[in-house]
Formats: C-alpha cells, structure tokens, sequence
C-alpha cells in the first residue's frame, strides 16, 4: 500500500444547502414565502407568528411547528383555524432542510401565502442551517437582556427581520436600550427592527407594514 | 444530536473521494472549524468512531484545525479578535463587523491508502 494526501475542501453543508434550494424552489412556484422563525425557548416565536396572522386576516399562512416534544404550540395555532403541522424532533437542537422537505408531505398548500417555519427554541443551531427559507425571522425578548447580541451573534448577523418581544417587560429587566440596538447594528447594519408585545398588539402593525412594503402580504 | 448527521456527512464526502482516488481506506481526515460553525470537534470525534464502522473511514485519524473568529474595523482596516460583550477594534474603538473568518466548516483534505 502507499499513502497520499488529497486536497478536498468541500462544505459540509453543501447536501443541506442542496436541499434546502429544492425546498425553497418548491415553495416560491407554488407561491409560497418562508419565513424561517428562530429564537430562544420562550422568546415569542409562536405568540409572534399568531399576532401577525391574525393582523393579515385575508392572507393565507401555513406554519410548520419545529419543537423537541409535545405538540402544544401545533394544537395552539390549529384552534385558531390555521394549517399547521407539528414535526418532533426528539432530541435535536435545530430543524434542517432534509427534515423540512420530508415534512412538507404532510402540509397541503393549494394556494400562495407565506409559511412560517418555527425552529426549535435554541439561539445558537437554527441560524447555522438554511432549511429553504426565504428569511429568517429573529424573536428575542426584552427578558433575555440587552447583552444577546454579543452573547449570540451569529442569529443577529443572520437575521433579515428581528422582534424585540415582551417590550413592556424592558423596565423591569433594566433592559439597555442602547448597548442592545448598539451590538445589532455592528453585526447588522440593515435589518429592521420592531418593538413588540404580543399581549396588547403593540407594534405588530408596524410588523404587517413592513411585510405590505416588502410585498409579502 | 447537533453533530450526528453531520459526522455522516463528513464521512460521505471522504468516502466519496477515497472510492473516486481508488483507496483501500481512509486514514486520516482533516476538517476545518471556525468558531462560530457552532460545530466541536470533541463530538464529532465521538460519532465519527461509532459511524465510520464498516466505511472506508474506519480508524482514520480525525483532525481539526480551529479558526478563531475576526471582525474588521471599518476604519483601521485590520482583522481583529473581539473581547467579550463587546466588538471594538483594540486600536480606534470603533465596532468592527463581521468577516467570513471563523465561519469555516468544510473537509480540508484525506489521507488516503491505495
């Protein structure tokens, strides 16, 4: 036998990536926009996506629930009349694109609209996975504390829309208005970002405005 | 969980080609990590002895070379290191912006038998 070196350098991503294109091309000739949901456990996500439905009340939506267990959220959002699926990931800290694409069988999307797909509760996995979105959608709440964005840079670098949720709690958490939105724009200098309390609407209109302008709804 | 699926990836790109350069097996594969891949070695090492059983990688040494991750200030032009809960250059003070460094995860290269 005789040795040798060889130069590979390939992206360990690269069959994700592929999928997630196929996924995505599936999605946007069907007429779908996808709107990959991240953020930590308990940041909003669910309570995010039903207050922007619910101010697009003549837009068709379709959610794909990512959680490790239980379909609580899934239940949530089908009571209200929306198409969702729940996907159980048993363990796995992010959703990527093969479990996407396999999941999409069981969503039946028979007119054009937005999906959104809520990733798993975690700041750190979802944001290194395309999964054939379109964007991905940061929710992070006042709670967390102003200092996310230099704790978890990658999900603000990443993000192409971000929601500060739960804005009324930002004077009981001593939340720092300015080191927050400071650590954003360094890694981030475009994406919008909207202030939000999903208990009383607020901020959720300047959210639908923003997705008019953009054409999504 | 997290690096399960991709320790089958890893191995399926080195068995790809390890069987492309007619290799009786694989001994040693070489990756590259940047720090925010969100990927560490030590678990990959660990799904990598349990998975490569019976491939072309089994036994292979797996190496990874970790790549900090660097900012660029816009002013001073230089590459730089952030301290913690912060991302000012050490020169000027002004926030630097993200770079692709620390952002690799791909397979560098195989070492492979013939």
């Amino acid at each position: 036998m005789s040795g040798k070196e060889i130069e590979v350098v390939q992206n360990i991503h690269d069959e994700n990536d592929r999928i997630a294109q196929e996924v995505n091309k599936k999605l946007n000739d069907a007429g779908v926009f996808v709107i990959n949901v991240m953020g930590a456990p308990g940041a909003g996500k669910t309570s995010s996506i039903i207050s922007i439905i619910q101010n697009n009340p003549d837009k068709q939506f379709y959610v794909i629930e990512g959680d490790i267990e239980s379909d609580i959220d899934a239940v949530k959002l089908q009571e209200l009349g929306i198409d969702t699926i729940q996907i159980n990931t048993n363990g796995a800290c992010h959703l990527d694109a093969p479990v996407i694409q396999s999941s999409l069988q069981g969503l039946k999307i028979d007119k054009p609209g937005i999906l959104f797909i809520e990733n798993i509760g975690n700041l750190v996995c979802p944001a290194e996975f395309q999964i054939g979105e379109h964007i991905k959608m940061l929710i992070c709440s006042a709670a967390e504390g102003s200092d996310k964005p230099y704790k978890y840079p990658l999900a603000f670098e990443k993000a192409d829309l971000i929601l500060l949720t739960k804005c009324d709690l930002k004077e009981f958490v001593d939340f720092d208005d300015d080191f927050f939105y400071k650590g954003i724009r360094a890694l981030n200098k475009t994406t919008p970002i909207f202030e939000v309390n999903a208990k009383n609407g607020q901020g959720f209109g300047e959210v639908t405005a923003w997705l008019k302008e953009n054409n999504l709804t | 969980m997290h690096e399960y699926g991709i320790t089958q990836q890893i191995i399926q790109i080195a068995s790809n080609q390890a069987k492309e350069n007619d290799a009786l097996i694989v001994t040693r594969i070489t990756l590259v990590v940047g720090e925010y891949s969100g990927f560490i070695g030590h678990s990959i090492q660990m799904y990598f002895d349990v998975i490569s059983k019976g491939t072309l990688c089994e036994g292979a040494i797996l190496e990874v070379e970790h790549v900090k991750a660097k900012w660029r200030c816009p002013v001073c032009k230089i590459d730089f290191i952030r301290k913690p809960l912060s991302f000012a250059c050490p020169e000027c003070g002004q926030d630097g912006e993200p770079t692709k460094i620390g952002k690799e995860f791909y397979v560098k290269s195989i070492e492979i038998e013939t």
